[in-house]
């Protein structure tokens, strides 16, 4: 994913998730209550819109049904926010039912600041660029709002099987 | 996992923005949205990987200008740009 900018270094005792939005109450977790939630080992091809994939990719993440567990609301769309100013937007859809992760370790080893850490998006059923690095929010939505590269004539939704890399295809 | 993406001074954008633009694009004064600094662009950051082109003020990375380069056409965002000040014939 190509956040086509500095890379951001947050200390952990700064860091914190947030779910805000449409919903009742905000959700909030430090670091440590971040990591003391249940995790999965995730094992995931990833693809790039630049037209590259990498197979069986590994990482311990928390899945986003675990962070939105009981949210009642009527928001059909989020948006993921990270340091740096990165945004990507998702269809609700698409972030539930088992399909997408917060990951903070790849490979078994802390995600590098490189590579999104301490904790990026996962979302590996579409073009990568929807997996956020330095993830520290989901905002839930009434209305969609397109994100960094969705504004710049990058497909709204990409999925990679239905080829949806520019908007119109 | 990532594509490898490279960080550069702005007059690296010379070439692509001389694409977009009919003038010598690098020597325009362009106010940053984020922090009012007026500069020329060849002065910004150039971060250019295989989506795209983001020039950012070196002081508060505010991204002035935003080209994406898909199917023959560019696409041009200037929403970090408040004022863009184009050298003209003397
Ligand atoms: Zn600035």
């Amino acid at each position: 994913m190509l956040s086509a900018g500095p890379t951001p270094r947050t200390r952990l005792d700064r860091w914190d998730s947030v779910v805000e939005g449409e919903i009742d109450q905000p959700r909030r977790w430090t670091w440590e209550e971040f990591r003391s939630l249940p995790v999965e080992a995730v094992t995931k091809d990833i693809h790039c819109v630049t037209k590259w994939s990498k197979f069986d990719t590994s990482w311990t993440a928390v899945s986003v049904d675990t962070l939105l567990a009981g949210v009642e609301t009527s928001a059909e769309y989020v948006v993921a926010y990270c340091d740096g100013g990165y945004t990507t937007n998702l269809p609700l859809e698409d972030v539930i039912g088992g399909k997408t992760w917060v990951a903070y370790e790849y490979e078994g080893e802390p995600l590098e600041p490189a590579h999104g850490g301490p904790a990026r998006l996962l979302v590996p059923h579409l073009y990568l660029w929807k997996s956020a690095k330095w993830v520290r929010g989901l905002e839930l939505l009434i209305a969609d709002r397109p994100g960094f590269w969705e504004t710049l004539g990058y497909h709204n939704r990409g999925d990679p099987w239905g080829e949806e890399r520019y908007a119109g295809d | 996992m990532d594509a490898e993406e490279l960080r550069l001074d702005g007059n690296a954008a010379a070439g692509l923005l001389g694409e977009v633009f009919p003038f010598e694009m690098t020597t325009a004064i362009g106010t940053c949205a984020g922090c009012g600094r007026a500069q020329a662009v060849g002065a910004l950051v150039l971060y250019r990987g295989g989506m795209g082109a983001v020039l950012r003020c070196p002081s508060c990375d505010t991204a002035l200008i935003r080209v994406a380069s898909i199917r023959g056409a560019h696409l041009l965002d200037l929403t970090g740009t408040t004022c863009l000040r184009i050298p003209g014939e003397a």
